[in-house]
């Protein structure tokens, strides 16, 4: 039905064009009433939000520097413990550090690390996988192996061993995290630009002589970037994971930095009779992961067609 | 089908050629292995001397196919921290590994396939949110910090399990438990929408109206199809579980092969780290290309694309 039709019958059934444009939101309109009845995206914005102002306004907010060291105040409870006190609501850890000013500043690396390494892999990824997809053939069946390399390697030890080479610095963490999470970037955007690479909009862009590069990023890339959002919430969850992973083992981040899987390491030492130095840093872990994943779903939620499933 | 294997074992055996020389190459990455292996105070002579007793001053590539050619007859070199052969640390230490992992497999499906069932079939009620809240937790949390806490609840609160070791079954419950949390949240959300998307086909349809009980549907029809899927990425989680399982590994005290890639990786042992990339990738490679053949036989649009 052309759209002139439709407005005619509706006027004849006793609508006037302006209750048409009511009834019918844009789907920004949609997308933002979706948002506020989901109550997952709420809570995980919510927390993933709060994360980011305490790492942005880290040295405003902790109580102490999380270097300084006072072994006069070491393993202090946290404040609902035997003998805790507000002055450190969290405790102190082996060296005396405050666990709350560590824990604070901690939330810069995982953020950090975890935000570039998702991007830099979503740039990637996607490049690869839309290449793949436009082109098909020949060049499909290269994209495909490389796919299959990366599926192939075990991804933790080869980080592991990457990063036993060059060093835990946040650079080189990032670089690897990139390198070994592309590959679910490059397998959706393969198949969606697959699926949409013989529709006639693409048709008409190349009928008009685009270059392929520009049929690519400005033809296939803008029907990808749901796609690409939501992947990248969770990959960049993936890999705050892994960075603890790598920290933990003492192969990420260094000492004294305040990366939260390298305090579950650091209190490891103590955690038979101070369980909160590693119960807590984990917990942080664990609720920004939660909360990052909670956010990605909702997102795709809100902008999928047809709403959930 | 001749075609489609064929094409199958020529893309295997190219990754496979692809990830070798990858995991030949991580640890020469480094730059001067030859310095390090050395030491610190060595001189120049001293370094010249350890390079070319291990074969260090050749061109890359040559290295590489000598090495392969010695991989091929089982010679995989010594260890540079024992001097073991590294085929034998890896082959003693492997049977746990694979044993952990195979337990922690069947956990993750005796979790997952009933509760991904359980999901479909009473979709959007509390008990499939449920089910894909513990999907977001297992996937969510760390697996480092979840094998402490079972130590400090189960270990030292409660005193019911040991806390490291392999010597009786009870060594194998928090490792178990642990590593099934790697596999579980994939399984379940894989049984959930193969079931959902079953349910709402023709065929489904048919058997409910021909009058057959919900239990028949469920099990002859629904879960048989819905089922496949998970069979299959079950054999790569295999894979996936006996790479990922060094962390479970090295907290519980278990000996095998993540464990000892743990510690070459900190040693800079680079033969033994090598041969055991390169083996997790390879078993990874075959249980693919088992699982691809499987789909395809039981699938043949996949096999006649």
């Amino acid at each position: 039905m052309a759209p002139q039709d439709q407005a005619a019958s509706q006027t004849a059934n006793g609508f006037t064009a302006e209750e048409f444009e009511v009834e019918a939101p844009s789907p920004r309109e949609v997308m933002r009433r979706r948002a506020k009845r989901h109550f997952g995206l709420i809570i995980g914005g919510s927390v993933v939000s709060i994360t980011i102002i305490c790492a942005v306004f880290a040295p405003l907010i902790a109580p102490f520097d999380p270097f300084e060291q006072d072994l006069t105040r070491r393993l202090i409870n946290p404040v609902w413990g035997e003998d805790g006190t507000w002055a450190h609501p969290l405790g102190t850890d082996g060296f005396g550090r405050d666990l709350l000013s560590r824990l604070i500043f901690g939330a810069q690396i995982s953020l950090t690390i975890g935000f570039f390494a998702a991007s830099i892999a979503a740039v990637v990824g996607s490049i690869i996988g839309m290449i793949g997809g436009y082109f098909g053939g020949r060049v499909d069946a290269v994209v495909m192996y490389l796919i299959n390399c990366k599926l192939a390697l075990p991804p933790i030890l080869v980080a592991l061993s990457v990063v036993s080479v060059f060093g835990g610095t946040i650079p080189v963490l990032i670089a690897v995290l990139a390198a070994l999470f592309w590959d679910r970037y490059a397998v959706v955007t393969r198949s969606v630009t697959q699926q949409i690479r013989n529709q006639d909009f693409i048709a008409a862009a190349q009928a008009a002589g685009c270059s392929k590069a520009r049929i690519i990023l400005s033809e296939v890339l803008p029907n990808l970037t749901n796609q690409i959002i939501v992947i990248a919430s969770l990959e960049m969850a993936v890999a705050i994971l892994v960075e603890a992973v790598l920290s933990f083992f003492g192969l990420g981040v260094q000492p004294p930095t305040p990366s939260w899987g390298l305090m579950v390491s650091e209190g490891r030492d103590f955690m038979f009779f101070k369980p909160y130095l590693i119960t807590i840093p984990g917990l942080a872990i664990f609720i920004l992961v939660i909360a990052i994943n909670m956010m990605g779903d909702g997102v795709r939620d809100i902008t999928a067609p047809e709403g959930r499933n | 089908m001749a075609q489609f294997l064929l094409q199958r074992l020529t893309i295997s055996l190219l990754v496979a050629i692809t990830v070798s020389i990858i995991g030949f190459s991580l640890l020469r990455l480094s730059g001067d292995l030859a310095a390090e292996l050395a030491g610190e105070d060595a001189t120049a002579e001293e370094i010249a001397q350890v390079a070319k007793s291990y074969g260090l001053d050749r061109p890359f590539h040559i290295q590489y196919l000598d090495w392969v050619g010695k991989a091929v007859q089982g010679d995989l070199g010594r260890s540079l921290f024992t001097n073991e052969p590294v085929l034998e640390l890896i082959t003693t230490r492997l049977p746990v590994t694979v044993q952990l992992a195979t337990y922690s497999l069947i956990l993750a499906l005796l979790v997952a396939l009933p509760l991904g069932v359980l999901a479909a079939m009473k979709q959007n009620t509390w008990i499939d949110r449920l089910a894909l809240s513990i999907a977001v937790f297992g996937q969510a949390i760390p697996s480092f910090w979840f094998a402490l806490l079972m130590i400090l609840f189960f270990g030292v609160i409660l005193r019911w399990l040991p806390i490291s070791g392999t010597d009786t079954w009870q060594h194998f419950i928090m490792p178990t438990i642990t590593l099934s949390t790697f596999a579980m949240p994939q399984f379940m959300r894989l049984t959930r929408t193969g079931m959902l998307d079953v349910l709402e086909s023709d065929f489904i349809r048919t058997a409910r109206a021909k009058g057959l009980s919900p239990i028949i549907v469920l099990w002859k029809h629904a879960l048989r199809n819905a089922v496949l899927p998970v069979v299959s990425l079950a054999a790569v989680a295999f894979g996936f579980l006996i790479g990922g399982s060094f962390i479970v590994e090295s907290i519980f005290a278990v000996n095998g092969v993540g464990f000892l890639a743990l510690e070459s990786i900190i040693r800079q042992d680079f033969p033994v780290v090598q041969s055991i990339v390169v083996f997790i990738s390879f078993v990874y490679i075959v249980l693919t290309l088992l699982s691809d053949l499987i789909n395809a036989q039981l699938d043949p649009r996949i096999r006649l694309n």
